[in-house]
C-alpha cells in the first residue's frame, strides 16, 4: 500500500506463539461482537451498538504493542480496542447490559467503556471529541517525565472536524507523545470518504502539520503491527507524534442496524474477501506459523469466555436509582 | 480560608488575579497556565504579565488560537494528573470549546462511573462596557451554569479575584471562573496576606431590610451603587453577591428574602432563559409566602451588544434601572 511521508517498515515472520496471540486477539473481538449483535436483537443490549467487525486487525495489532503505562483514547466503536487492551469480557458485556458490574458501572454503555487502571480513557462518542484529550494525557506524561505514549484512535469521519486539525497542529508543535491512529473504513456513518474529503489519502494531511505519517493496509495484522512498532518507537523517543492511517472496512452496519443504502452489496462482498482473520489464518497456515485447527480451537476458547461473560452480565445488579446523582461531582464535594 | 490580619495594600483586581496565578504556580508544580496570549503578550488583560519570565515556557504556555484543542488538552492534562489553568480570552470565544467543556469536562466522571476526574480550572473574561461590540461583549455565564458537573464562579471583589483560584484548583472537578472585563481596573485595598476563600456560598455585601438586590460579577458594583442611591430615599437594600453561579447558594437567598420580602435580580445576561429567571423561579418555589411584591429582573436588553456608547449603555443593566425596580417593589404592600 502507498505510504506518504515514511516508507512502510518490513514485516517479519511471527513466532507460533506470537501468531497465536494475534489470531486470538482478533477472534475474541469478532466472536464477542457477533454475540453482542445477538444480544442486541434479543433486547438485552439497547442504545447504539457500533461493531468493528472487519476492523479487528487494528485493535489486535496496535493494542498489543502498547505498554501498561501508555494511555488510550478511543471512539464509540471501541469494543475491540477495549478487549485487546485487556478489559475483561465480563466487564464490557455487563456494561452493555447496563449493570453496576460494567466497566463504567452501567453509566456509559457500548460507546463509553472506561478502565482507568488500564489507562483506557473511554470511548468518546463526539466525533473527534477525544482527540484533544489525548493531547492532554500526552502532555501530562511529557511534563511528568514519564515514558508513556497516548494512542488516539478515530475514524475517517473525524478528519473533517476542526478538532482534528487543531490537535494535529498542536501535537506536532509541542512534540507531544501521541500516536494518532486513524481507522479509515471508508465511511463517515453513511458518507463515503470521497464525498466528504478533498484529499482522500488521509496520511497526507499530516504533511501540512510537519508530522510523520504512514498509510497502511489495515486488513493485514502484520502490516498493522510493523507500522505501529515503527511509529511507536519514534513517538516514544520524544521525536513527536505520528499519524497512522489504516485502510480498513466495516462489514456490518454503522450502528446495530442500518439499511446500508449508501453502499452496494458487491462492495461489501469484495471487502469480505480481505477479511483480516481469514487473510491472516490462510497465510499463517500456508507459512507454517500456525496449524490448520488452531482457528477452531481459538474460536471455542473465545466462545467459552463469551458465554461466561453473558452469564456474568445477566447475573449483574442494577444500580439503585437513588444513586442517580452519584459521580456528577467527586464524592464528598459540596 | 482565613482573611489576613496583615496591613491592607492598595491593589487592583488585575493584580489580585496575577497574584493568585503566581501563588498557584509557586505552590504546586502540577499547575500550568495555558491559553491565548498568556505568555509573551502577558495576557490579553495583562493578568499574567511577567509570569512567563518568572516560571518559564513549560509552565506558562502560549497556545494557538484553537480553543477546542487547548481546552480539551487541559481536560486531558487534568485527567493525567496535572492541575491546568486554561485561559480563554473571552466567553464569546469559549463557544468554540463548549463541546469539550460540556461533553467531556462535565461528563466524564459520571459517564465513567466515577473513574475519571477532571480537576481543571478555566478562566475567561466576560461582559460588556468597553465598546467592543457584539462578538466581544456578551455575558454567557448561564450557558455554563446550566451544566451539571461544572462549578461556575464569578469573582466580583479583590478578595475573590485573589482567593477563588486556589480553592478552585483544589477542587476535584472542573471549575470555570468568569472575570468581568470592567472589573480588571477595579482599585481597592486587600490584606497583604489575603488567601483562599470558599467557593460554595453567596455573600451579603450590604445588609438591609427593605429589598434584596441579587447580583454577580460585573453587576455587584452597580447593585451597591443602587443601594446607596436607595438609602438616600430611605430604602434599606440588602445586596447579595452570588459569587458561585453553580451550585447556587439557595440558603443565603432564602434567608435574605425571608427578611426583606422583596427581591430584584440583576443580571448582565439576557432575560430569556437566563440566570435571573432561574433565581426568580427558586424564590417563587421556596419563598412564595415570604414575598410581599412580585419578583423583578433587571437584565440586558435582548439585543446583540452594540458598539456605540449610548446604545451599549442602554442595553446593559444600569444603576437607575435597578433603583427603579427596587422602588417599584417596595411601593407594593403585601
Amino acid at each position: 500500500m502507498t505510504t506518504s511521508a515514511s516508507p512502510a517498515p518490513a514485516v517479519e515472520a511471527p513466532t507460533r506463539e506470537h501468531a497465536l496471540s494475534l489470531l486470538r486477539s482478533m477472534v475474541r473481538v469478532r466472536r464477542f461482537e457477533e454475540k453482542c449483535a445477538e444480544q442486541y436483537a434479543a433486547g438485552k443490549i439497547r442504545g447504539f451498538l457500533h461493531l468493528c467487525i472487519g476492523e479487528e486487525a487494528i485493535a489486535a495489532g496496535v493494542m498489543g504493542l502498547l505498554a501498561p503505562g501508555d494511555a488510550i483514547v478511543s471512539t464509540y466503536r471501541e469494543h475491540g480496542h477495549a478487549l485487546a487492551r485487556g478489559l475483561s469480557m465480563d466487564a464490557v458485556m455487563a456494561e452493555m447490559f447496563g449493570k453496576l458490574e460494567g466497566c463504567s458501572h452501567g453509566r456509559g454503555g457500548s460507546m463509553h467503556l472506561f478502565d482507568v487502571s488500564r489507562r483506557f480513557y473511554g470511548g468518546n462518542a463526539i466525533v473527534a471529541g477525544g482527540i484533544p484529550l489525548a493531547l492532554g494525557l500526552a502532555l501530562a506524561d511529557k511534563v511528568g517525565g514519564r515514558p508513556g505514549v497516548t494512542a488516539c484512535l478515530f475514524g475517517d469521519g473525524a478528519v473533517a472536524e476542526g478538532e482534528f486539525h487543531e490537535s494535529m497542529n498542536l501535537a506536532a508543535l509541542w512534540k507531544l507523545p501521541v500516536l494518532f491512529v486513524c481507522e479509515n473504513n471508508g465511511y463517515a456513518m453513511g458518507t463515503a470518504l470521497a464525498r466528504h474529503q478533498s484529499q482522500t489519502n488521509l496520511a497526507m494531511k499530516a504533511q501540512g502539520y510537519a508530522m510523520e505519517a504512514t498509510r497502511v493496509d489495515g486488513m493485514d495484522v502484520l502490516e498493522v503491527e510493523a507500522a505501529t512498532r515503527h511509529a511507536l518507537a519514534h513517538v516514544r523517543s520524544g521525536a513527536g507524534p505520528w499519524l497512522l492511517e489504516f485502510v480498513t472496512y466495516r462489514f456490518r452496519a454503522h450502528s446495530a442496524y442500518d439499511a446500508e443504502r449508501y453502499r452496494t452489496k458487491g462492495e461489501v462482498t469484495e471487502w469480505r474477501k480481505r477479511d483480516p482473520i481469514a487473510l491472516f489464518c490462510h497465510r499463517a497456515v500456508e507459512q507454517g506459523w500456525l496449524a490448520a485447527d488452531d482457528l477452531t480451537l481459538l474460536e471455542r476458547e473465545a466462545d467459552d469466555e463469551i458465554a461466561a461473560a453473558v452469564a456474568f452480565a445477566e447475573a449483574g445488579t442494577l444500580e439503585p436509582t437513588a444513586d442517580l446523582a452519584r459521580h456528577v461531582y467527586a464524592e464528598g464535594s459540596p | 480560608m482565613t482573611q489576613g490580619v496583615a496591613p491592607a495594600r492598595k491593589t487592583t483586581y488585575r493584580e489580585a488575579v496575577r497574584a493568585a496565578l503566581r501563588e498557584a504556580l509557586q505552590r504546586d508544580p502540577r499547575v500550568l497556565l495555558m491559553g491565548e496570549e498568556v505568555g509573551a503578550y502577558g495576557g490579553s488583560y495583562a493578568c499574567s504579565l511577567g509570569l512567563l519570565e518568572e516560571f518559564g515556557p513549560d509552565r506558562v504556555r502560549d497556545t494557538p488560537l484553537s480553543e477546542s484543542a487547548f481546552v480539551g488538552m487541559g481536560i486531558g492534562a487534568a485527567m493525567g494528573g496535572l492541575r491546568p489553568i486554561v485561559e480563554i480570552m473571552t466567553v464569546n470565544f469559549s463557544l468554540l470549546a463548549l463541546d469539550q467543556l460540556l461533553n467531556n469536562a462535565a461528563t466524564l466522571r459520571h459517564m465513567s462511573g466515577g473513574q475519571v476526574g477532571v480537576p481543571l480550572v478555566v478562566r475567561m473574561a466576560t461582559g460588556a462596557g468597553k465598546q467592543v461590540a457584539a462578538q466581544h461583549s456578551h455575558s454567557l455565564e448561564n450557558f455554563y451554569a446550566h451544566i451539571p458537573g461544572l462549578k461556575v464562579l464569578a469573582p466580583a471583589t479583590l478578595e475573590d479575584a485573589r482567593g477563588m483560584l486556589w480553592t478552585a484548583l483544589e477542587d476535584p472537578d472542573p471549575v470555570i471562573l468568569f472575570e468581568h472585563t470592567m472589573l480588571y481596573g477595579l482599585e481597592g485595598e486587600l490584606a497583604a496576606d489575603a488567601g483562599p476563600v470558599p467557593i460554595d456560598r453567596a455573600a451579603v455585601r450590604r445588609p438591609g431590610k427593605d429589598v434584596t438586590l441579587v447580583a454577580y460579577g460585573g453587576t455587584v458594583g452597580k447593585a451597591m451603587d443602587a443601594a446607596r442611591a436607595l438609602a438616600e430615599q430611605r430604602v434599606d437594600a440588602e445586596v447579595i453577591d452570588l459569587r458561585t453561579l453553580r451550585p447556587l447558594d439557595d440558603a443565603t437567598l432564602l434567608a435574605s428574602v425571608a427578611k426583606t420580602h422583596r427581591a430584584v435580580v440583576v443580571d448582565e445576561g439576557w432575560r430569556t432563559g437566563g440566570l435571573a429567571g432561574e433565581i426568580c423561579a427558586r424564590l417563587a418555589e421556596r419563598a412564595f409566602y415570604d414575598l410581599d411584591a412580585p419578583l423583578a429582573r433587571v437584565c440586558t436588553a435582548e439585543v446583540p451588544i452594540p458598539y456605540a456608547k449610548h446604545l451599549e449603555d442602554a442595553a446593559l443593566p444600569q444603576v437607575e434601572g435597578i433603583v427603579q425596580a427596587a422602588l417599584g417593589a417596595v411601593a407594593r404592600h403585601g
